[in-house]
């Protein structure tokens, strides 16, 4: 299971923001562990240039097993 | 939170009182989903607490009117939570999405604030005359109010236009006040209770309920600070924060001392 970002608050430090996280957001057992992040440490790619950024990926279908075409009579690969 | 929390001491039973609490926890929650949706546009928490407390932040209407009996809670979970239900579903895919996000998040948790205060009512309307009587009464005072959260008619309405075009708000004000009538109506029904509109009737043409008139005098004086509560609701806020100074101060001590202890030891 991935950790996944559920949501911001307030904290004087890292034991407080766990305990708020804590409270705020696993009321109803979302979760069985929480990372806290402070805002500043998080970069992000910008999403105008998501096009560029992720583009080289489109055009390598040799990266993807279908691209192998091997005879049906082995197994197991 | 502050409506609501005036009966938690007084809920009448262990479970009515646990109920209540973790609704109001909830609320709480929605508040900081929101304020942190709102520091996304760039204006600090200081600054936002800053504006609730000198008046110039608006807030949702209704918070404005007092509980006075038990039933109110009842009241309050069934119309007023169904209220914001029926205006925060469509905005869980507005166009900004910060916003969106905690919507998603608050909806998720309405859906039992509003079926814990229908069940309060349930039991008030088939328990003794004294607690149908009760209930009616909290019905005759929240219905009206509840009908205002969802703003001004259409043509009177100068913000909608605006949110509208940028995809935040989806559906006018009448459109949802409309599907809230048709659903709580008949909710009403059920419990036995009378909506207090003489005018409230099933156009058979349309399939909806035609109301009575909205008295609007009563909502511009209760955003403009005076309807019933609005005084107290800011001392109560102001009077929280500035008894909370020490706790904030002694946080943020707490977490300097242990880092400058931190540096030290490394």
């Amino acid at each position: 299971m991935d950790h996944k970002h559920v949501g911001s608050l307030h904290a004087a430090d890292p034991a407080m923001a766990l305990e708020n996280a804590r409270d705020v957001y696993t009321r109803r057992n979302e979760g069985v562990s929480i990372w806290v992040v402070e805002s500043k440490y998080i970069h992000a790619s910008d999403p105008g240039e998501a096009d560029s950024l992720f583009d080289p990926a489109s055009d390598k279908i040799y990266r993807h097993p279908t691209f192998y075409n091997l005879p049906p009579e082995v197994k197991n690969i | 939170m502050l409506p609501e929390a005036n009966w938690i001491t007084r809920a009448p039973s262990l479970r009515r009182k646990a109920a209540l609490l973790a609704k109001v926890q909830d609320e709480a929650g929605h508040g900081l989903y929101l304020y942190s949706a709102a520091e996304t546009l760039g204006v600090s928490r200081d600054e936002m607490y800053e504006q609730l407390h000198t008046g110039k932040a608006k807030y949702s209407s209704i918070f404005n009117y007092p509980t006075l009996t038990w039933a109110d809670i009842g009241a309050i979970g069934w119309l007023v939570d169904g209220a914001a239900i029926m205006n925060q579903v469509p905005l869980c895919r507005a166009s900004y999405g910060p916003y969106a996000r905690a919507m998603v998040r608050i909806c998720k948790e309405e859906s039992f604030h509003q079926r814990q205060g229908f069940e309060i009512m349930l039991t008030l309307s088939r328990g003794t005359p004294e607690q149908k009587r009760l209930a009616q009464d909290a019905l005759n005072r929240w219905w009206w109010p509840t009908l205002m959260m969802f703003g001004p008619k259409d043509d009177d309405s100068p913000n909608s236009a605006q949110s509208m075009r940028w995809k935040i708000k989806r559906f006018s004000n009448d459109e949802l006040r409309q599907k809230f009538v048709d659903i709580t109506a008949d909710q009403a029904a059920f419990l036995g209770l009378t909506i207090p509109d003489d005018h409230l009737s099933l156009d058979p043409g349309t399939g909806h309920y035609r109301i009575g008139d909205i008295d609007w005098n009563e909502f511009k004086e209760v955003l403009g600070g005076n309807g019933p509560c609005n005084r107290q609701r800011l001392e109560d806020r102001k009077k929280a924060w500035d008894e909370g100074v020490w706790v904030r101060e002694a946080a943020a001590a707490h977490a300097q001392k242990k880092q400058a202890g931190k540096m030290q030891a490394a």
